[in-house]
């Protein structure tokens, strides 16, 4: 069922004619008291599926923006047991489905089958690992197999059509096109070859391709789009719940249609 | 013992390359341009005259009679890493890794740096191939080692001095990895100690080894005989692994690696991953680290800018866990003491993480008799960490007889 969830999402929307659009947030930044909210907010707003970060004191695929959300998260004494525990509080009600972000440490730390079995039971439908490539992925897909989590795989503007083939071909929940060689953070524009590289995977890929990283404006939405099935914005909301703009996130979330 | 690492870089069940995939073609190329290049006697060929005719090797195996004689037992001998090029080992992997970024057609490199030996020794090298360097550093590294700064500037590499977290060696290597994957395609990461995801720990181990196999070759000339132990001070573990690794069959001789104790182990303020910490992922590999029950790294604490690091290389974790190097602590006081006597009773001025080498002959040496040898890796030279050292001496202990 959690797997399945997010497979729902993305179908309703190609369905419609529209576009996907992730928004990523910290979980326990502005308090985790407030994260079933946030969730709930975002979800009105017409997210797809919502990303929610788990921090990590040594976050190297972050940018600055997301590194600092991670602090604050820190400092407030964020767990991964109290982000789990504070999202299965809702799990019954909630329709969107959520995926996990997180680097491999806390998963490894937790223990990687308890931690399967503890986001199944929260209801938590997919695992993004930045740090975690295709080479060593074989510690965590079993387990999140056996508690039907996606792995949800990243493909870089760096990897070699070899590679791609791979990710593609083992793509389940989405796969993360990542738009620019670097870390997580707003950027002012992409390389000219992206929309051909998006495109590209959307004829290999057996999942939604969503491009991600530095996608930060409605235009970038509008045009990364066109290209593939949607769009991930992490920093930019992180910012924006940050300074209490919510009327940016809507508009950002609105410009997918 | 097992061959290792394996094909995919484990160490029994450490190691790995636990990357972001922008950077894993750029692994991958590495592996197998290094792979070529140890198969090519013209890049041997290239090492041994920059070894030999830029560094100064090979560096001398010194009987330290004085020192022994005041600690009692064992004849000790010091390696004399400090008598290299830039006064520490770092050079000899940094020039490894240079001439393989030329290998690999790039033209920049970027590295971390702790207490500034790296960064010195990865500018040098930058310098004398023509290469640019950025170097990524702490900002209270940059602060306890401001004349290593100055240093890699006048060799005319950019410092960028990082503020996150703590600002020490950590957080400079989070900067420098993110830095290296926005600019893999033209960049090679000149990664300055036996940790990072594989093939790092193995290109460091092999270009460090150099001082285990003098070393093996010097004490059998001069004693006829292996040592009965060897010593050396393990941060993110680069002089240890190259000094032990051509002795890890010999079974007879024991080996000793030194973390640092910080405070003392029970204040929690150290660096002792191997003593200490529990198998996690940080940095590309996963090895023994300092952290807490969430998985959330911890903040290293030492006197030694080098050692300041909460995690270590993988081999290392292997070696411990297989029983065949002991790892041990000495602590700040110990070491500035180990600085102190070592430069009494022999002229020389140890850099600190050496110190923490040398404070653990004093527990060593009782426990050995008057016919053994003891090696100890004198890692790095002193002048570096004058400043530390007198501040240590002004507000904390009496170093005056």
């Amino acid at each position: 069922m959690t797997k399945a969830k997010l497979d729902t999402a993305f179908q309703t929307v190609a369905d419609a004619g529209e576009k996907a659009f992730v928004p990523y947030i910290m979980a326990g930044d502005g308090g985790l008291s407030g994260l079933n909210e946030r969730i709930r907010f975002l979800a009105d707003c017409g997210a797809t599926a919502i990303e929610l970060g788990l921090p990590f004191s040594d976050p190297v695929a972050d940018g600055p923006t997301i590194q600092a959300a991670g602090i604050r998260a820190l400092e407030a004494g964020t767990t991964v047991q109290t982000v789990l525990d504070e999202v299965a509080k809702e799990k019954a009600s909630r329709t969107v489905p959520l995926v996990i972000m997180t680097y491999l440490n806390p998963v490894f730390a937790y223990g990687v089958e308890a931690f399967a079995s503890a986001c199944a039971e929260a209801g938590i439908s997919g695992l993004i690992l930045p740090d975690l490539p295709l080479e060593e992925e074989g510690m965590v897909t079993e387990a999140l197999k056996k508690q039907d989590i996606a792995l949800i795989r990243l493909v870089a503007l760096t990897s070699t059509p070899a590679r791609i083939q791979a990710l593609a071909e083992r793509a389940e929940g989405f796969l993360y096109a990542v738009t620019v060689a670097g870390t997580t953070g707003e950027r002012a524009s992409f390389v000219d070859q992206l929309g051909t590289h998006l495109k590209a995977l959307t004829e290999v890929s057996k999942a939604p391709v969503l491009a991600g990283f530095g996608v930060s404006t409605p235009e970038h939405v509008r045009e990364l789009s066109q290209y593939c099935d949607g769009v991930v914005v992490g920093s930019k909301i992180v910012d924006a719940l940050h300074q209490g703009n919510r009327q940016q996130v809507k508009d950002l979330i609105a410009s997918r249609k | 013992m097992a061959l290792y690492p394996t094909e995919t870089g484990l160490y029994g069940s450490f190691g790995g390359r636990f990357v972001p995939e922008t950077l894993m073609p750029a692994i991958l190329e590495l592996e197998q341009a290094f792979k070529e290049a140890k198969e090519d006697p013209a890049f041997q060929e290239e090492m041994a005259y920059y070894l030999k005719q830029y560094i100064g090797r090979e560096t001398p195996l010194y009987h330290a009679e004085r020192l022994s004689a005041t600690l009692g037992g064992p004849k000790i001998y010091l390696k004399r890493e400090d008598l290299n090029h830039t006064g520490a080992h770092k050079i000899n992997n940094t020039i490894g890794q240079a001439l393989l970024t030329q290998r690999m057609g790039k033209k920049k490199v970027v590295a971390e740096t702790g207490a500034g030996q790296h960064g010195v020794a990865t500018a040098t090298v930058s310098a004398l191939l023509g290469l640019e360097c950025i170097i990524f550093m702490g900002k209270e590294d940059v602060r306890r080692q401001a004349l290593n700064v100055y240093r890699m500037e006048l060799l005319g590499a950019q410092v960028v001095s990082v503020d996150q977290g703590n600002g020490t060696l950590k957080d400079a290597v989070n900067e420098a990895m993110r830095y290296w994957t926005a600019n893999v395609e033209d960049t090679h990461y000149i990664f300055g100690t036996a940790a990072g995801p594989h093939p790092f720990p193995q290109i460091v181990r092999d270009f460090q080894r150099v001082i285990g196999d003098e070393t093996r070759k010097q004490i059998i000339e001069t004693e006829g005989k292996l040592p009965e132990a060897i010593v050396a001070c393990v941060g993110g573990g680069s002089n240890a692994i190259g000094m032990f690794y051509p002795f890890v069959e010999d079974q007879e001789v024991k080996m000793y690696g030194v973390e640092a104790g910080g405070k003392g182990l029970p204040t929690g303020e150290h660096a002792a991953s191997l003593t200490e910490g529990k198998a996690g992922i940080l940095h590309g590999s996963l090895s023994y680290l300092l952290q807490n029950g969430d998985g959330q790294v911890q903040e290293a604490h030492s006197i030694s800018a080098g050692l300041d690091y909460p995690g270590v290389g993988p081999e290392h974790s292997y070696l411990k866990d297989a029983g065949r190097v002991t790892y041990d602590a000495v602590t700040d006081e110990e070491a500035l003491e180990a600085v102190r006597l070592l430069s009494r009773t022999e002229g020389i001025i140890p850099a600190l993480e050496s110190a923490h080498a040398v404070a653990y002959c004093k527990k060593l040496a009782p426990m050995m008799g008057t016919e053994d040898v003891l090696v100890v890796c004198l890692s790095g030279r002193g002048d570096k960490d004058m400043n530390t050292i007198r501040e240590a001496h002004e507000t904390g202990g009496d170093f005056n007889d």
